[in-house]
């Protein structure tokens, strides 16, 4: 008989239950959430600007390269951004890979052929040639950006460079996160001698110098991006670690959660699953300035000269020629403006964020 | 007859939401007069305390709003008219007491300077008078050792000599009518009876009028000479206290009046076995001091209990705050670190690992007293009660499972079609179901009961009594009921405990203690809960 009613209440169900989203329940709460959000239209409107520039960039090979995006030889297509062909597979006389730029092999492909290039034809790292005036030069139909003064292309080096800036930025906040949110967590659950040493031990690892350690590294070892990552990773995880295990702290001792272990569930579940989303909230809204400062630690790093191997993209390092070239303006101007409307999107987009998880917007209509 | 002091007259008042007006109270009328209590009684949500902060203007404007409606004090308007004239009435002519003492004095201020400040504003008195007076007030309100408390701060004083502060700060201006929005609610039965008995006193003193807001029907008989019962923002009937009460016209009034007790008795399960079982039980917290952090004090929050809990039968534990029956039920459950032998089904329970405990979790479960706070705003109703079933592993797949939550969903009374609604989205009294739901979902043979029913209404504390009971008889579950309430208790247990500083004061029977109680504390807690009467036995000093 329970069976049957079973069945007779799913029927019921069908739309009593919530909207659903990608297969997930949408809560009123998330609802609500999203809507607080985009209420907040400047930060609404900022994060699609930034997705579409970040999008934009993750492209960066096929909007900036000087390789063809496609080659016609001889009735066959080549993908040259893909694979790397020899010269002479165009008929050329060297083993190596064909420099499509040289004039030479460009010859030699139209003759058989064509090419479709990108909408740059520079990567970060080629030096433009037959420039007319000596580099830095001023932007033209052609570099539109001018170049900076090894005679690379300023645009191509700006969309290499936002996006370098975007993924270190999101690669550091999300693996600080994740540490930072784990030790947090630790530390307000359990309380006592664990939280105690773990503060001992942040208070002292905090006040180690970061910059003069990372200027130390740089001069023994070359930095590369995932070497720099570790290292910052280092020392940025404690920015999350003083919200959450207050949360933790204050969440223990709620009824819920010593309902959950009076029903006899274990310490691991019992964070994860009723404590951890109450800490969510915080680190939520701490997420994209933490991003932001993240990229502005790269970037100060870059300017200093300690940040990223030469020769990489790097607005930092653009600021620094724009500073030691101020008779070429276009390369200071171009990486502030990129720089200050990166980081611009960035907290508009944190601050619409923080509206959306702030209960004390439009409670009324949700009190208990 | 002659003309009222206050007069309020169709007031209605809106409060606007999102996406929709609600009307909180809607077109009521009362008159005050001279040296009267007019009490405004009705369950949470009739609207009660907002009439009363509408006469005060103190709500939050522009959000709410007066659609139509008068309130004249001395035939004087008061809606509508400029803040400056209403600041001179409020605090002033009329004054206010609040439900919760703790959170209406400023912790970072003395008594002596929140006091002063009131004279300072509203009487221009300077600061030795302000003093002087502050001094007579407190004495006045009935507080000892005034010139040790008037440089204390709000946490150092009890409960009861909060509410008292509080009071003489109302007094200072020597107002004409004396709000009281629910001032006993947050203190304890013998605290109450005496705060009740200051307030009349002080009544006759000064000649003021008061309105009294309440939910508590003993209250309203002890202390109202008229009675307005509000439901729904309405005052559905008004008239002589005695009268309303006596003979009551409206269903409503009724339904209060007959929401008690009085129809329900215990399980009748006289004699079983034993199922839990205590010794010596002991829950000391170390206070500790020094640079090696040395133990030189014990708060004893629990001092050397025996219980014993029978099958099928309740264990009521009676007790005012901080009297250690809270840390009781939780020491038993293991669920804080205790000294002192606990026997769960002829095993010892006290020694064992608490990985060992978990498997013993599904036959001894609690239900909490705040059904707010106890559910986990962000699961369904259906994930909650899944929760255990998954821990312990009952049902093997998802439908057995929905079947079992359905089961538990029916038991207890509620909707099963509304299992997937969130917690926020029921009453009071539905989350304190969805609370027991959880907990007999796993069918235990022990539950204890942490205040279940002091957060509910009165009408709903006698329907989840009544369903507790008849689980109990249905499934044998033994349960440790702990509450304030002595009404409660008396109504569901078959045997009793009082405690008091963590060790038990008197113990038996049900009807023997609170038919014969013998100890001079049970007498002045009995007094107080049933004729709202203090009685100063040597042994109750409130401090």
């Amino acid at each position: 008989m329970l069976r049957e009613k079973t069945h007779d209440l799913k029927n019921k169900e069908q739309h009593t239950r919530k909207m659903k989203f990608l297969n997930h329940t949408i809560t009123p709460l998330t609802e609500r959430r999203l809507n607080n959000f985009k209420s907040n239209k400047r930060g609404y409107w900022s994060l699609w600007v930034f997705l579409l520039l970040f999008i934009f960039t993750l492209f960066a090979e096929f909007i900036a390269n000087d390789k063809p995006l496609l080659i016609q030889f001889n009735k066959k297509f080549y993908y040259p951004i893909f694979t790397s062909y020899p010269e002479t597979t165009f008929n050329g006389d060297f083993e190596t890979e064909a420099d499509y730029t040289d004039p030479f092999v460009a010859e030699l492909i139209n003759e058989k052929g064509w090419m479709i290039w990108p909408m740059i034809p520079y990567s970060f790292d080629t030096p433009v040639i037959n420039l007319k005036t000596p580099a830095p030069s001023a932007p033209t139909t052609q570099n539109w950006l001018g170049t900076d003064d090894q005679a690379r292309d300023v645009s191509a080096r700006l969309i290499y460079g936002f996006r370098i800036s975007v993924l270190f930025g999101f690669t550091l906040t999300i693996l600080s996160s994740i540490i930072g949110v784990a030790s947090g967590a630790v530390q307000g659950y359990f309380g006592g001698w664990t939280d105690l040493l773990f503060q001992r031990f942040i208070e002292i690892w905090s006040s180690l110098p970061t910059l003069f350690l990372l200027i130390i590294l740089a001069s023994v070892v070359e930095p590369t991006f995932w070497l720099l990552l570790g290292l910052m990773l280092l020392f940025s995880w404690m920015s999350l670690v003083g919200v959450v295990r207050a949360e933790f702290l204050r969440a223990r001792n709620f009824d819920y959660v010593r309902a959950a272990r009076a029903l006899g569930m274990n310490n691991r579940l019992i964070m994860i699953r009723h404590v951890l989303p109450n800490a969510m909230v915080a680190t939520i809204t701490f997420l994209p300035f933490i991003t932001a400062s993240s990229v502005t630690v790269l970037t100060s790093l870059d300017f200093l000269g300690f940040g990223l191997p030469p020769g990489s993209p790097s607005l930092g390092e653009m600021l620094k020629q724009g500073k030691e070239n101020l008779q070429a303006p276009w390369l200071g101007i171009t990486a502030f403006l990129a720089i200050a409307i990166m980081l611009s999107l960035m907290i508009f987009i944190g601050e619409a964020i923080r509206d959306a998880y702030d209960p004390r917007k439009q409670i009324s209509a949700y009190k208990r | 007859m002659e003309n009222p002091l206050l007069s309020v007259k169709n007031l209605s008042v809106d409060f606007k939401a999102s996406s929709h007006t609600v009307h909180a109270v809607k077109s009521v009328s009362f008159d005050i007069l001279n040296g009267e209590t007019i009490a405004l009684v009705g369950e949470s949500g009739s609207g009660k305390s907002v009439t009363a902060l509408s006469i005060v203007q103190l709500l939050p404007y522009p959000l709410a709003s007066h659609p139509n409606g008068s309130i004249k004090f001395k035939s004087k308007e008061i809606i509508g008219s400029p803040p400056g004239a209403i600041q001179s009435i409020r605090g002033n002519k009329i004054a206010m007491v609040f439900q919760e003492p703790m959170t209406s004095l400023n912790p970072l201020h003395t008594i002596e300077k929140q006091i002063g400040e009131i004279l300072q504003i509203h009487k221009g008195l300077d600061k030795n008078i302000a003093r002087i007076r502050s001094l007579e007030l407190l004495e006045l309100v009935g507080i000892t050792d005034i010139n040790r408390h008037l440089k204390s701060y709000p946490h150092e004083l009890s409960g009861g000599q909060r509410q008292r502060v509080m009071i003489a700060m109302a007094l200072a201006n020597e107002p004409e009518i004396l709000i009281a929005d629910e001032p006993t609610t947050a203190l304890d039965v013998t605290i109450q009876a005496q705060i009740l008995e200051l307030l009349e006193n002080l009544q006759k003193k000064f000649g003021m009028s008061m309105l009294f807001i309440t939910h508590d029907l003993s209250i309203v008989k002890k202390m109202a000479n008229r009675v307005c019962v509000m439901n729904g923002g309405e005052i559905v009937e008004s008239g002589k206290t005695e009268q309303v009460l006596k003979s009551p016209k409206h269903a409503y009034t009724k339904h209060l009046l007959s929401a008690d007790f009085s129809n329900l008795s215990p399980s009748p399960v006289k004699k079983s076995k034993n199922i839990l079982y205590s010794k010596n039980l002991k829950v000391w917290f170390p206070l500790k001091s020094g640079l090696l952090r040395r133990t030189y004090k014990y708060i004893r929050a629990v001092d050397g209990i025996n219980i014993e809990v029978h099958e099928g039968r309740t264990l009521g534990v009676v007790g005012e705050s901080g009297s250690g029956k809270t840390t009781l039920g939780m020491a038993l459950l293991r669920l804080i670190s205790s000294d002192g032998m606990i026997k769960f089904n002829e095993k010892r329970i006290d020694k064992i690992t608490l990985k060992k405990m978990r498997p013993l979790r599904r036959e001894m479960q609690i239900v909490f007293q705040d059904p707010y706070g106890s559910l986990s705003p962000r699961m369904s109703i259906s994930q909650i009660i899944e929760e255990g079933l998954k821990i312990h592993k009952i049902g093997n797949t998802d439908s057995d499972r929905n079947d079992l939550i359905i089961q538990s969903m029916e038991e207890v009374g509620l909707d099963p079609t509304s299992r997937y609604r969130y917690p926020h989205e029921f009453s009071g009294g539905q989350r304190q179901r969805i609370a027991i739901a959880r907990a007999i979902a796993l069918k235990p043979k022990f539950i204890v009961l942490d205040e279940p029913t002091s957060a509910l209404d009165r009408s709903v504390q006698v329907q989840i009594i009544n369903l507790l009971i008849n689980l109990q008889i249905k499934h044998k579950i033994a349960y440790l009921f702990i509450s304030h309430d002595l009404k409660v208790i008396r109504a569901i247990s078959d045997e009793v405990i009082v405690m008091r500083n963590g060790k038990v004061v008197e113990q038996g029977p049900s009807d023997n203690i609170f038919d014969h109680p013998k100890k001079p504390y049970t007498k002045a807690l009995m007094a107080a809960a049933f004729n709202l009467e203090a009685i100063d036995s040597n042994k109750t000093n409130t401090k």
